[in-house]
């Protein structure tokens, strides 16, 4: 630990290293003293109340919101206000969101290139090939052509996998990816991220979904009133869980 | 339980609910209100339509030379002939009137092919439009270079004059308006604050007041000898005006992008000004290209109101053309021809943004 203070590019290979971090809104203190390790290849599930700061913890680490004290490291790289570090970081980490943000005036296979080209500076017909290599991932090519507003919410997400997938992400941010969707797209949608995992992929995931997280969680993180309440492997958190409010919520969710 | 199962063939409907008959029935007939609002609009046409058409069309007058040949007791549109140089060129050297029709030609040349979708080079001629046209106009009315003899500002005039100011004021206020609205939404106090000045201080004064500004007071400030073009004044003033308003245009659309779009972008990797290239602005500004349209079309005609420092635009050189005593009584005539001009661009303009709009509306939005 104290090593990777004094000099982060070593970084002991971790992926993702919070150190003391704590973040206002204003007056309100959202995240409080978070401190977080996540290995390469590590998946991670992180669930909570609303509002106890679970998205805003993830949306911290490709600085989506700025941390105002403490340290966060990504890939080695440490987040500050360094605009060339914070698009490097953001380069390396993918992000899917609950209500997908799929560029309307796009077509799924533009929604997919248009990062490749105009960052990674991908020639047009490669960024293409590779696009539709991640469609077929996700089981849509055959959407390629369509605009996001004729696909179903299910698809929707999955092409937000995609166009996530085609920069080549290390690290992938899920930030409640079911939430909007009906029962039976939930399916569809987890089915794409178990195979993310089983590939290796280096997953934080804000979700609900247990079954999920006990399937392919290497580690579940219970967040309440902006702290890390608890942490534990999915099959001693979901039969043994040790606090109190960690108990109230499993209760709660796992009722019906 | 039904009996056997007899196939129907499809036969018409009643003849009442088809064709002309029905479409009236369903239109014009449908209620006691609307057949009372059909026979009054009939009145109204029966009354209003006989009497334009035999002014402006039967009875008018449109072959001849002057006054003389105006002798129907209808329109005089002899008049509009005989001075159409005016109207068209203001006082351009006649012999130099081949340099406007080009510009009226390159003009044409790159805007009328943006009408069809199925031309292939619409991107790379709207880009000509936008950028060479306003340099070659530029070169080839004020003259002075390659060899072309040059055309002072103050002889220029008519409808040219009222294109070169709508076209110049077009080309530049939706860029300098962008700009403008994305300042004022900028994270950067300075910045922001220099936008909303900008933009409240252009929008809180009335057209009128900043040309006279330009025309009158701006040379009073200036150094002595010191005195920059009255028309560049004038379209300095216009730009600046117009940004202003396009800027808050632009703002609503701006607004109206949820804050997921440039999230998504940020977190692609795209910087600040890709992702507001490529993803915000295409959204905000097909949101408003009513609004955008409606501003141009403002511009467009408060061009007009450069007759008050003394340019003379089409309208001004027709109301100078008026007052003419070898005409009599032809106001009516001159009027309504440059409503009409103006309104075929307006027009013309209103067409092509519907186009647009339906050309880019994919149609589902989240």
């Amino acid at each position: 630990m104290s090593d990777t203070a004094t000099n982060p590019a070593s970084n002991n290979g971790l992926a993702v290293e919070i150190k003391e971090m704590h973040k206002w809104y204003g007056d309100f203190h959202v995240l409080k003293d978070i401190n977080l390790a996540v290995e390469q290849g590590e998946r991670i599930v992180i669930c909570g109340p609303s509002g106890s700061g679970k998205s805003t913890m993830i949306r911290c680490i490709n600085r989506l919101e700025e941390h105002q004290q403490g340290q966060i490291l990504v890939q080695g790289i440490e987040l500050t206000d360094d605009v060339k570090k914070i698009d490097e970081i953001r380069r390396e980490v993918g992000m899917c969101f609950q209500h997908f943000n799929l560029f309307p005036h796009l077509t799924v296979l533009e929604n997919c290139t248009l990062a490749p080209i105009w960052v990674r500076k991908t020639p047009k017909a490669l960024a293409e090939e590779n696009a539709m290599k991640y469609l077929e991932r996700v089981k849509i090519p055959e959407q390629a052509a369509k605009f996001p507003g004729q696909l179903s919410g299910g698809q929707q997400q999955r092409v937000a996998i995609a166009r996530s997938l085609c920069m080549n992400p290390k690290i992938m941010l899920f930030d409640e990816p079911t939430s909007a969707l009906d029962p039976e797209m939930i399916k569809e949608v987890l089915d794409v991220m178990v195979e993310l995992a089983e590939d290796g992929m280096t997953m934080l995931c804000v979700t609900h979904e247990m079954g999920f997280a006990k399937r392919v969680a290497n580690r579940v993180i219970f967040m309440d009133a902006g702290q890390i309440v608890e942490e534990n492997e999915p099959n001693e958190f979901f039969n043994n869980p040790q606090n109190d409010r960690t108990k109230l919520f499993l209760s709660q969710i796992l009722a019906h | 339980m039904r009996g056997e199962f007899k196939e129907i063939v499809a036969f018409a409907p009643p003849a009442s609910t088809t064709g002309a008959i029905g479409w009236l029935r369903q239109n014009l007939l449908s209620s006691p209100f609307n057949v009372l609002m059909t026979i009054f609009s009939a009145y109204l046409i029966l009354k209003l339509v006989p009497p334009v058409l035999d002014w402006a069309v039967f009875s008018a007058d449109f072959i001849g030379k002057d006054q003389s040949a105006c002798t129907s007791g209808g329109a005089c549109w002899v008049f509009i002939g005989a001075r159409l140089d005016l109207f068209i060129y203001g006082f351009y050297p006649f012999d130099q009137y081949w340099r406007v029709n080009w510009m009226f030609a390159l003009l044409a040349f790159t805007f009328v092919p943006q009408f069809f979708d199925a031309f292939p080079y619409k991107k790379l001629f709207g880009l000509i439009a936008l950028i060479v046209v306003p340099v070659v106009a530029y070169v080839l009315l004020l003259g002075g270079s390659f060899g072309l003899q040059p055309v002072d500002t103050n002889k220029w005039g008519g409808l040219m004059l009222t294109l070169v100011l709508a076209y110049v004021g077009i080309v530049a206020a939706l860029p300098i308006g962008v700009i403008l609205a994305l300042g004022r939404q900028s994270k950067m106090p300075v910045i922001r604050t220099i936008c909303i000045c900008f933009i409240e201080l252009w929008r809180g004064v009335p057209l009128i007041s900043v040309l006279f500004m330009a025309s009158v007071m701006l040379p009073l400030f200036l150094p002595e000898g010191m005195n920059f073009n009255k028309l560049l004044r004038a379209l300095i003033g216009i730009v600046m005006f117009q940004s202003a308003y396009m800027a808050e245009v632009v703002r609503g659309g701006l607004q109206a992008i949820p804050r997921g779009q440039s999230e998504a972008a940020s977190a692609l990797g795209l910087s600040y000004w890709k992702s507001m290239g490529l993803v915000v602005l295409p959204q905000a500004l097909k949101l408003v290209i009513p609004g955008i349209v409606n501003t141009f079309i403002a511009l467009f005609k408060d061009t007009t109101l450069v007759l008050i420092i003394g340019l003379l635009d089409i309208l001004a050189s027709v109301q100078s053309a008026i007052v003419d005593p070898a005409w009599r009584q032809v106001s009516t005539e001159g009027y309504v021809f440059a409503a009409f001009s103006f309104w075929v661009f307006c027009f013309g303009i209103s067409r092509y943004s519907q186009a647009l709009e339906r050309k880019l509306h994919t149609g589902h939005k989240r």
